[in-house]
């Protein structure tokens, strides 16, 4: 195995669990590590909105106590965590990227998080997103936009910005997404870190503030394919909780990480997601890592995927629809944000909660509920979210009639590397097509990957190479992911996260990284 | 409290009825006695301290996700099968969108266009109009799954109604107890009869839904709640003649709030004849919920109903499909109790009622009652006089079913045989049981120690009696002659004399054996 490097922080969660587990280094030495790197770098890159100190370093004790008692510990004990700001986490405040919930504490944990905690990962604190995970940047949360840590000037992606900027920037080896329409995915691609969206219904969703339980799929994220297997394995399986778990095992995706195996293996590269549209660095890394793998015994074919074309704007039915449904419990009445309505004597019920949901919800949060309540209403429920169901039936069949054809599907994660930050902002349509290769396994409930496969020639930027599996069958995209990131780190000679420039230390880049409005 | 509501114009319900056809469509709710609720762990007890039986899921909590109760959805299918209805084979959730305080998602998970049950009928007797019974087919359109509310309190003002009131409290315990609504097609043809028809099918869905041991059906507790709707069109014949049927049916109101059997019938012969004048007046009937008042004995307008009301209704996506085997179906039938007709024939016969004296007993809600006191010792006969007698008009006066107002007092059916021994040992006879039974109902106690208590006791000086009924059969010998022809009819002046003679104090019976035996 590879030598524990001296900046602890810069190690993977594999090596880091090793040390820990021959008592090379303790849960308290490694946790306050990432917290002094937090304290040194994330003024700048604002991808924490809390970080629970006293709480990490508690739980740090208490394995490093068990672990002294030789209890059996889990692979990840002691290995610190960061934990998506969507996920309710028990007495730690849980915004969603929000005002409307600032301020909440959960009175209970997400079963991921259940999951984390009886694994023994101490949780560092809660990343930044965009607001109730709508996005693709970060820059709709309302607590203000995380920095990328390749160039603090360009978006860290979103939704799941905060987790992709934390890992990028080392304030920790493993951090939790949640993915709806490619927020686990495209951050990971923008920041040449990994990210794994599971089956539908292979991770639990309880206690995940919904944005559309259709389509959202918690999962985990990385450094490394294989660190992300093995968080994969922890927050995966079974929850009696959630009627949309999938009662089976989790695939052996440790397994398949370690096997990194692709002989014989046949690999599709979808027609529809590449070509036009897609930024010339990212067409040129994605053919050359699908070179890699032929190199290494796959056998490629194209394959076409014709209903595609239409996922973005089924998905833009789907996800309001199902949005303005979920996000109508924010009323003022019993946790979050209340707003008393100006000028108004005694207000009624109704008036406190049309206040409070003007002044707690943002602009995009807005758009998608006006959008979803206009295509649920009678009269244009069949013309609109009924046709986008259709929809979501023929993807999920090309996805089928691929799946007969082929052992995986590859294509490149987004179109684009990191854009600036404010870009897109006034322009949602550009911002959505950000996750036009991301959304159809989202449609379809099968697994997704985005791994690094390069920077791009023309802005030295990471290009992140997709991987799709059928449903339940996970374990494909680390026996890929894994072979295909062994190829391209003897391509680059190491990592492709060792290419990331030095960060300023203790926030001295803090206010000069603020975007103009 | 009583309030005062603008009273509205209202036609004499027989002259109403010679002009309209009324028709009618009920929804009742039906809250399932489910150890937990619809989606979560949380316990349903009633009557728990506010805001104690909650969890993050009935809280509507950021995060938290539904899970099915399977109970529930047994008595769900146990429910559709005991109505003739379809079960579905598969079926789905829906989400019903709207905002209300009492309502912690701000969407109640309900059915919409796959209810779990569907296309059935319930049997109803009904008066034939000449002293007899006849049937009356309620064809049942639905019966689907929902999950309850909380409830609202408001504090201040006069009324406990939201006007007026200077803060409104929320008791979460009701939010996501399962409910069953079971929902009616239309029902025509019923005439001056509906009112009726109505009554008598909530007190048959009740009884069913009790011997399905589902529910508590405690409709003054609510969990048995009752929304008529009401619509008049023009009369054109007898209610079931075709060119009737033929008429195109009315704007309806749908009425709230009727929580007792009795309720049903005044709160729909109130809004036939309300829509009565509406109509004679030339207005049109406004769409609209109606709430009814039990105090006053009138509806009043709630809120306007209009075909822009939109739920925005869609597949839960949390949920999985509804999907029961035809196993389950087929083992949850071999559970059903005996079909209601078939019960009511066995128990008419059993009993000797007449089908008057049956159906009264069944309006009254007390077969099951009858059924118990007579597994307790008493005759069928006596059990269905004092049933039907003094605690069935107090239930009335009080607003309230019969079984809701015996088991709010502890007067059962135990009582009652107990009560009706008295009687056939010859300790009291009917004027004294009739005491007897007014010092129970006043909470003094069982019959015995009632009787001790009053010291009612017939004499059992037979030599007293013997003597008054000589007097009496001296004082008339023309009635003593009849009798000794055979006239045995006639003994009953001689008795009433006898009675008069010992200042009610004997018995009616022994009487009669000594007079017959004197005179035969
Ligand atoms: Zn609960």
């Amino acid at each position: 195995m590879t030598d524990l490097p001296t900046d602890l922080t810069r190690a993977t969660a594999a090596v880091l669990a090793e040390a820990l587990a021959s008592k090379t280094i303790s849960s308290v030495e490694l946790t306050q590590a990432h917290l002094d790197r937090i304290e040194a770098v994330d003024g700048a890159v604002h991808a924490y909105l809390h970080v629970d100190h006293e709480g990490a370093l508690a739980a740090a004790r208490g394995i490093d106590d068990r672990r002294s008692s030789r209890e059996a510990l889990g692979v990840l004990a002691g290995v610190p965590i960061a934990v998506k700001d969507v996920m309710a986490t028990r007495g730690l405040p849980t915004t969603c990227g929000s005002k409307m919930l600032e301020g909440w504490i959960p009175p209970y944990d997400a079963t991921v998080v259940t999951k984390l905690r009886e694994a023994g990962l101490p949780i560092l604190g809660k990343t930044n997103m965009d607001e109730f995970a709508m996005g693709s940047s970060t820059e709709h949360s309302a607590y203000g936009p995380s920095h990328n840590p390749w160039d603090l000037e360009r978006i860290p992606g979103g939704s799941g910005g905060g987790s992709s900027s934390v890992l990028a920037s080392f304030q920790s080896p493993l951090a939790t997404g949640t993915d709806t329409g490619g927020s686990i995915r495209q951050p990971a691609a923008v920041t040449a870190t990994v990210g794994t969206k599971p089956t539908y219904g292979g991770v639990s969703r309880y206690g995940l503030v919904a944005l559309a339980s259709s389509l959202d799929q918690a999962g985990p994220c990385g450094r490394t394919v294989l660190d992300t297997a093995l968080l994969h394995a922890v927050m995966g399986g079974h929850d009696p909780m959630d009627s949309t778990s999938i009662d089976a095992p989790v695939p052996a995706v440790v397994e398949a990480a370690r096997r990194a195996d692709v002989k014989g293996l046949r690999i599709g590269v979808v027609k529809e997601l590449g070509g036009e549209g897609y930024q010339a660095g990212v067409r040129s890394r994605f053919e050359e890592s699908v070179q890699l793998l032929v190199d290494l015994g796959a056998e490629v074919v194209e394959v076409s995927c014709p209903n595609f074309e239409y996922a973005l704007a089924a998905y833009y039915l789907i996800l309001p629809s199902e949005a303005s449904s979920n996000l109508a419990k924010f009323d003022a009445m019993r946790y979050g944000m209340r707003v008393l309505p100006e000028g108004v004597d005694a207000p009624s019920a109704e008036q406190v909660m049309s206040a409070t949901r003007d002044a707690g919800f943002g602009p995009e949060v807005k758009r998608r509920i006006i959008l979803g309540t206009y295509a649920l209403s009678s009269g244009y429920y069949d013309a609109y979210y009924g046709s986008a169901q259709k929809v979501r039936t023929l993807i999920a069949q090309d996805f089928d009639a691929a799946f007969g054809q082929v052992d995986v599907l590859v294509s490149p994660t987004a179109p684009t590397t990191a854009f600036k930050l404010g870009d897109k902002l006034d322009d949602p349509m550009a911002m959505y097509l950000n996750d036009i290769a991301t959304i159809p396994a989202n449609l379809a409930g099968v697994p997704g990957m985005s791994l690094p496969s390069g920077l791009a020639e023309e802005d030295g930027l990471p290009v992140g190479f997709q991987i799709l599996a059928p449903a339940m069958q996970d374990d494909r995209l680390y026996a890929v992911g894994a072979a295909l990131e062994g190829a391209l780190t003897d391509r680059w000679g190491g990592p492709i996260l060792d290419g990331i420039p030095d960060l300023p230390s203790a926030g001295a880049a803090g206010s000069s990284n603020a975007k103009g409005a | 409290m009583t309030t005062t509501h603008q009273a509205d114009a209202v036609v004499d319900y027989d002259e109403a009825l010679s002009r309209f056809d009324p028709v009618m469509g009920l929804e009742v709710h039906v809250e399932l006695h489910t150890n937990t609720k619809m989606f979560c762990g949380c316990p349903t007890e009633f009557g728990a301290e506010p805001n104690s039986q909650v969890c993050p899921v009935c809280l509507g909590l950021p995060g938290a996700l539904p899970v099915v109760n399977e109970k529930a959805v047994e008595s769900a299918i146990r429910i559709g099968l005991a109505l003739n209805c379809e079960i579905a084979s598969w079926c789905r959730f829906a989400r019903k969108n709207y905002f209300y305080p009492d309502m912690p998602k701000n969407f109640q998970t309900s059915q919409y266009d796959e209810p779990i049950a569907f296309e059935g009928y319930l049997d109803v007797d009904v008066d034939d109009g000449s002293g007899g019974t006849e049937v009356f087919r309620v064809e049942i359109e639905r019966a689907h799954m929902e999950e309850d509310t909380g409830k609202s309190l408001h504090i201040g003002g006069a009324t406990g109604r939201i006007h007026g009131a200077d803060h409104s409290l929320v008791d979460y315990n009701r939010a996501g107890i399962p409910l069953i609504e079971i929902v009616t097609k239309p029902l025509v043809g019923a005439g001056a009869r509906a009112p009726e028809v109505a009554k008598a099918y909530v007190a048959a869905l009740r009884e069913l839904l009790r011997a399905l041991d589902v529910s508590d059906v405690k409709m003054e507790q609510g969990s048995m709640r009752c929304d008529a709707n009401v619509s008049l069109r023009a009369k054109t014949g007898e209610p079931t003649s075709a060119e009737q049927l033929a008429v195109p049916l009315g704007t309806r109101t749908e009425t709230k709030n009727v929580n007792s059997l009795r309720s049903v019938e005044r709160a729909i012969r109130y809004e036939i004849s309300r829509h009565a004048a509406v109509l004679d007046s030339g207005r049109s009937i406004l769409q609209e919920t109606r709430h009814w008042h039990e105090d006053t004995g009138v509806t009043t307008s709630g809120r306007v109903k209009s075909d822009a009301d939109d739920y925005r209704y869609f597949p839960e996506p949390d949920l999985v499909p509804v999907a029961p085997s035809r196993e389950l179906v087929e083992a949850l039938a071999a559970t059903l109790p005996e079909p209601p007709a078939e019960r009511r024939k066995r128990l008419q016969n059993d009993w000797g009622y007449s089908d008057l004296e049956m159906r009264d007993v069944y309006n009254a809600g007390a077969a099951e009652l009858i059924e118990q006191t007579v597994a307790a010792g008493a005759s069928p006969a006596a059990a269905r006089k004092w049933w039907l007698g003094e605690p069935s008009r107090r239930a009335n006066e009080e607003a309230t079913d019969l079984v809701s107002y015996a088991a709010g007092i502890g007067f059962t059916p135990a009582t009652v045989a107990e009560l009706d021994s008295l009687v056939r040992s010859g300790r009291l006879n009917d004027s004294m049981a009739r005491e007897v039974l007014s010092g129970v109902l006043a909470g003094e106690g069982g019959p015995t120690a009632v009787a001790d208590a009053k010291g009612l006791e017939l004499k059992q000086d037979d030599g007293a009696l013997e003597a008054a009924v000589d007097v009496v059969i001296a004082a008339n010998p023309d009635v003593a002659a009849k009798i000794s022809d055979g006239k045995v009819a006639a003994a009953g002046a001689l008795i009433g004399q006898v009675m008069k003679a010992m200042k009610g104090q004997a018995d009616a019976g022994k009487a009669r054996e000594l007079i017959l035996a004197k005179l035969q």
